[in-house]
């Protein structure tokens, strides 16, 4: 049955062959694939609509000027995708200039994300390993990652002792591999 | 413990972004040397990522894509040029007519060095242009704090007469033809009788009718500034004076008494 989305079968690194050639469509296509991912990461961090989609603006644009900046060794488009528009929404957010260019970016992900049903299958898995952390822990991962808030910066927030906070961290994150990788 | 394990907080913090500068840069300097770690700071980020992509669920608006159409529309680009991989498997000196694309290649080379030089000139330029800005910035926001202790009413203005003298009424206009600023500073200036106004003057050098520049009453102490007040273009002043004028001013000419005068510079 033929997909109802006639850009379904259309790899991400055919898209970005065809935005180096100078093709709106193929720009419309890879936003309309990836808009969504690139704004909640960017809402989930800013908590605001407007600057979120200024975020989305930015990185999209950036990506129309120098599609080059994407190529298989950065990794899967959508984890790559995701970083940028959070490091950029951490920069919007502590109102600094941004700290790294698209083209230094790379994600070396292991697992399959490229379809919706991969993706909804990994998104499941990382989400029961965020419910199944003690809440102090889960929090400490959640402020350094979407609030861009240094070691020193939560333990000030929180009133507890730095190493506390670097163990929790640490901790959060060895569960997530370790759910990843069952 | 081995280094590694050591360092296994701090990379998990640095994945993050979350390490405080000192640790970044001292993990930084390890991770130069460091296969292993450096390997473990990728898969950390990869992890990330995905916690990145658990936020998935609200769809932007759809004025955003509009947004980015028009703005890509805006900014057509020219098809990209092949890779350097395709680039190097065709042989310029197998292609026919080789020395015009020598020649060609010549012509690319100057223009390339060509937008080097004015590449730097520009960014030079850009540096010029922003200490420039800095400068008179700077200049600026001391002749702010100077215009705002002039103009300040709570400020304490005394003047210095000498001894034994009582202070009279002075003023002191300071005029740009240039610009047609004007500022003018009174004091001892007598209490205003009922319904009367100090209206100030500006004579030209031409000879012809004193302009106003400014109706104002002084403070408790006699003092009085008038700021730029609204004055013809490119008038030579000849002399400057205060009348005492009806409340609501004379303005063609002065119809009152002479309070002060200019004497001069």
């Amino acid at each position: 049955m033929p997909s109802a989305d006639p850009n379904a079968m259309t790899s991400d690194m055919a898209l970005v062959t065809a935005i180096r050639s100078g093709d709106q469509g193929a720009m419309k296509a890879l936003y309309d694939r990836y808009s969504s991912i690139v704004y909640s990461v960017a809402l989930r961090v800013l908590q605001d609509t407007g600057a979120a989609e200024d975020v989305l603006q930015d990185i999209f644009m950036q990506l129309w000027r120098n599609p080059g900046a994407f190529d298989a060794s950065r990794g899967n488009m959508a984890a790559w995708l995701a970083v940028i528009a959070r490091n950029r929404a951490i920069d919007a957010l502590r109102r600094r200039r941004p700290e790294d260019d698209i083209e230094e970016v790379a994600v070396s992900v292991e697992h399959d994300l490229v379809s919706e049903a991969d993706r909804s299958r990994i998104m499941d898995k990382v989400r029961g390993a965020l419910q199944a952390m003690p809440a102090p822990q889960r929090s400490a991962l959640e402020m350094a990652y979407f609030e861009g808030l240094t070691h020193s910066e939560i333990a000030g927030k929180t009133g507890e002792p730095l190493g506390t906070v670097k163990t929790r961290i640490r901790a959060g994150l060895l569960s997530l591999r370790k759910v990843l990788t069952a | 413990m081995s280094v590694h394990e050591q360092l296994a907080e701090d990379l998990a913090l640095h994945a993050l972004g979350a390490l405080d500068d000192a640790e970044r840069q001292k993990l930084e300097k390890h991770l130069e040397e460091c296969v292993s770690c450096r390997r473990e700071l990728e898969l950390l980020r990869g992890d990330l990522s995905l916690l990145a992509l658990t936020t998935a669920g609200p769809q932007p608006p759809a004025r955003a894509r509009q947004r980015l159409i028009s703005a890509i529309a805006a900014e057509p680009r020219l098809p990209a040029a092949a890779p350097a991989s395709e680039r190097q498997q065709r042989s310029w000196w197998t292609a026919s007519g080789w020395p015009a694309l020598g020649w060609a290649a010549v012509g690319l080379v100057l223009v390339g060095i060509g937008l080097l030089w004015q590449n730097s000139t520009l960014h030079q330029n850009l540096a010029s242009l922003r200490a420039q800005f800095a400068d008179q910035g700077s200049k600026l926001e001391q002749a702010n704090q100077t215009v705002a202790t002039l103009l300040d009413p709570e400020a304490m203005k005394i003047e210095l007469v000498a001894v034994g003298n009582k202070p009279q009424p002075r003023g002191k206009a300071i005029y740009q033809r240039r610009n047609r600023n004007l500022i003018f500073f009174a004091s001892n200036l007598p209490p205003l009788p009922a319904e009367k106004i100090y209206e100030l003057w500006l004579f030209p050098a031409n000879g012809r009718a004193p302009i106003a520049a400014g109706l104002f009453k002084p403070d408790a102490r006699g003092s009085a500034t008038v700021v730029n007040p609204p004055l013809p273009a490119d008038v030579e002043a000849k002399n400057f004076a205060v009348t005492l004028e009806p409340e609501s001013g004379s303005h063609e000419s002065p119809r009152g008494t002479p309070v002060i005068v200019g004497v001069g510079e």
